[in-house]
């Protein structure tokens, strides 16, 4: 056991510069992915149980492995609050019948689930989700283009949807797919320009220098509101959340671009509407909401301890939350815009404010200066 | 013909959506609070709470017991005729077969079986009876493993029915029988 330690310790310490970052990349991809993959899974166990208690209703509430009811207390409160639901859920999708239906078009049909899902995880790579821990910066990649980069991730994230929908070769996915490239399109444009604003007031793309000017000078969103509720509303449509669920409209679609999906391949699509919402999150917390940073008990400047450093993280994650529980709230008291009210919405409306929003932060800017 | 409807054109306000938008956050809001902080929910958590079923409602037939732990049933084979979905299956006791529980009833059914997968609780069982042998009773949740389960013997009727409160036809009979050998006639 001493001497694995030992070995252990020798190999890291044997590391080059490269090798380490390497190391650390990977250490912090694998505990970020994980992350987001629990989140996930809670977040459908959150989806379910809001619902429910916005309906009257109690939600899952019986779901237990065995060995919980010997547990006191615990074990048969967690059974209540559903707390073992998503394993069963992700067991279900597990061991479903991974059925191809005969006239989709295979390779597309193969393809899409994992064009949608990559990435949906990717744009996770550049959100700093806490201060330092040592000598590593918390943030996968600092890059210094951090929001371009998030933003042409996102809009691949499109490409998945269309080609599902292209694949099953059927009326209802192919219906989904269309309005859903249509829709992420147009969104994405007030999007990007509801955010110009910010980069203005910061005059920086790195998302870690947005957050310490955030820190210094207060939340973004006191700044630009306007951008925020835009960039909000135009997430919520990135996301195809209700009210912008067009794609996956189950009233009137059967089930949107996954209709003809099953199994393993279903899970990843969801998987990726809900890795989009906690992104989107992130980045709503990031941009806006100071990310890991709070303005009092010397929260606001980097962490000097491995306690700050979780302290920071925590921050984070309980920010994030809050927009994930916002998401799943909403999608409970809206009906779903008409197609053309959301075109209305998106091109007539949020572009124009956009633009006007720019302008306004520009002379804004240029009176101070 | 045609109505045209005056629609108020709408003001500036409404026209933003975000009242109507805070108005349903508050509604939701609202019912969030009631069930999870109040506890007000209108589901029922099934196995454990159940309703209380109206009197007069239609659950499985069962077979009833008179006040002296009898078979009321005298196997006329009524109910079997009328069975819509033929749930019901009886077996006579034959010319030498099994005397009736009851003194002075003339017979009852050596088997007696209901299939409660065929059973529609349409209660024409009850309806038919001349002897007031069948009820439909308040049992609505028929569990089983597997389907022969499901087909219910007399043995089982009979313990399931329980004891009917009503008049026992053939008893009376038999004291009036009895009275009728002294005069005059006491009853």
């Amino acid at each position: 056991m001493d001497s694995i330690l030992h070995r252990l310790l020798g190999f890291y310490n044997g590391l080059t510069p490269v090798e380490l970052m390497c190391f650390w990349g990977l250490v912090k991809i694998a505990i970020v992915v994980g992350v987001v993959q629990g989140l996930v899974a809670y977040s459908v166990l959150a989806e379910r149980k809001i619902s429910a208690w916005i309906q009257d209703r109690v939600g899952p509430n019986r779901t237990a492995p065995p060995f919980a009811k010997y547990i006191p207390i615990i074990g048969p409160a967690l059974t209540r609050w559903g707390m073992f639901q998503p394993l069963a859920d992700g067991l279900k999708f597990m061991f479903k019948e991974d059925f191809t239906p005969a006239g989709v078009k295979k390779i597309y049909f193969f393809l899409a689930p994992a064009v949608s899902v990559i990435p949906a995880m990717l744009t996770v790579a550049v959100i700093p989700f806490g201060s330092v821990m040592g000598s590593q910066k918390m943030v996968i990649a600092d890059l210094n283009v951090g929001i371009l980069y998030t933003f042409g991730i996102v809009s691949m994230g499109v490409y998945g949807i269309v080609l599902a929908g292209y694949a099953a070769n059927s009326k209802y996915p192919m219906f989904g797919g269309i309005r859903s490239s249509a829709q992420m399109i147009s969104y994405e444009i007030s999007m990007g320009m509801s955010v110009i604003p910010v980069l203005l007031i910061v005059g920086a793309l790195n998302l870690n220098q947005i957050i310490s000017w955030q820190a210094t000078n207060g939340w973004l969103v006191m700044y630009a509101p306007l951008s925020f509720i835009i960039f909000m509303v135009a997430s919520f449509a990135e996301t195809n959340r209700t009210p912008f669920d067009l794609p996956e409209a189950e009233t009137e679609l059967v089930g949107g671009y996954h209709t003809e999906y099953s199994s393993m391949k279903f899970a990843l699509f969801f998987l990726a509407e809900y890795s989009n919402m906690v992104s989107s999150s992130a980045m709503m917390v990031t941009l806006f909401f100071g990310g890991w940073t709070l303005p009092f008990w010397g929260l606001d400047h980097p962490a000097n301890s491995i306690g700050m450093g979780i302290a920071h993280m925590l921050v984070f994650l309980a920010k994030m939350l809050f927009f994930m529980v916002v998401f799943i709230w909403v999608r409970w008291m809206f009906p779903r815009f008409r197609y053309d009210q959301l075109m209305d919405l998106g091109w007539r409306r949020f572009l124009p404010l956009a633009l006007v929003n720019i302008l306004i932060t520009a002379v804004w800017l240029w009176m101070r200066s | 013909m045609a109505v045209t409807v005056d629609r108020k054109p709408l003001t500036f306000w409404e026209k933003l959506y975000l009242p109507a938008i805070v108005g349903g956050l508050k509604v939701t809001l609202k019912h969030a609070y009631n069930t999870l902080i109040r506890g007000k929910v209108v589901t029922m958590e099934y196995p454990e709470q159940k309703w209380t079923l109206p009197t007069g409602y239609r659950g499985a037939p069962y077979l009833v017991k008179d006040q002296d732990g009898d078979t009321k049933c005298v196997s006329c084979q009524l109910c079997e005729f009328v069975c819509p979905p033929k749930a019901i299956r009886i077996t006579p006791p034959g010319p030498n077969g099994q005397k009736a529980d009851r003194a002075n009833a003339e017979k009852m059914p050596a088997e007696f079986e209901i299939n409660m997968l065929r059973c529609i609780y349409c209660g024409f069982c009850q309806e038919v009876c001349p002897e007031e042998a069948i009820f439909l009773q308040q049992d609505y949740s028929i569990t089983a493993l597997s389907r022969s389960e499901l087909i219910y013997n007399k043995e089982k009727l009979l313990s399931l029915g329980g004891v009917s409160p009503g008049i026992q036809k053939w008893k009376h009979k038999l004291e009036e029988a009895k009275a009728q050998e002294n005069f005059p006639v006491k009853l």
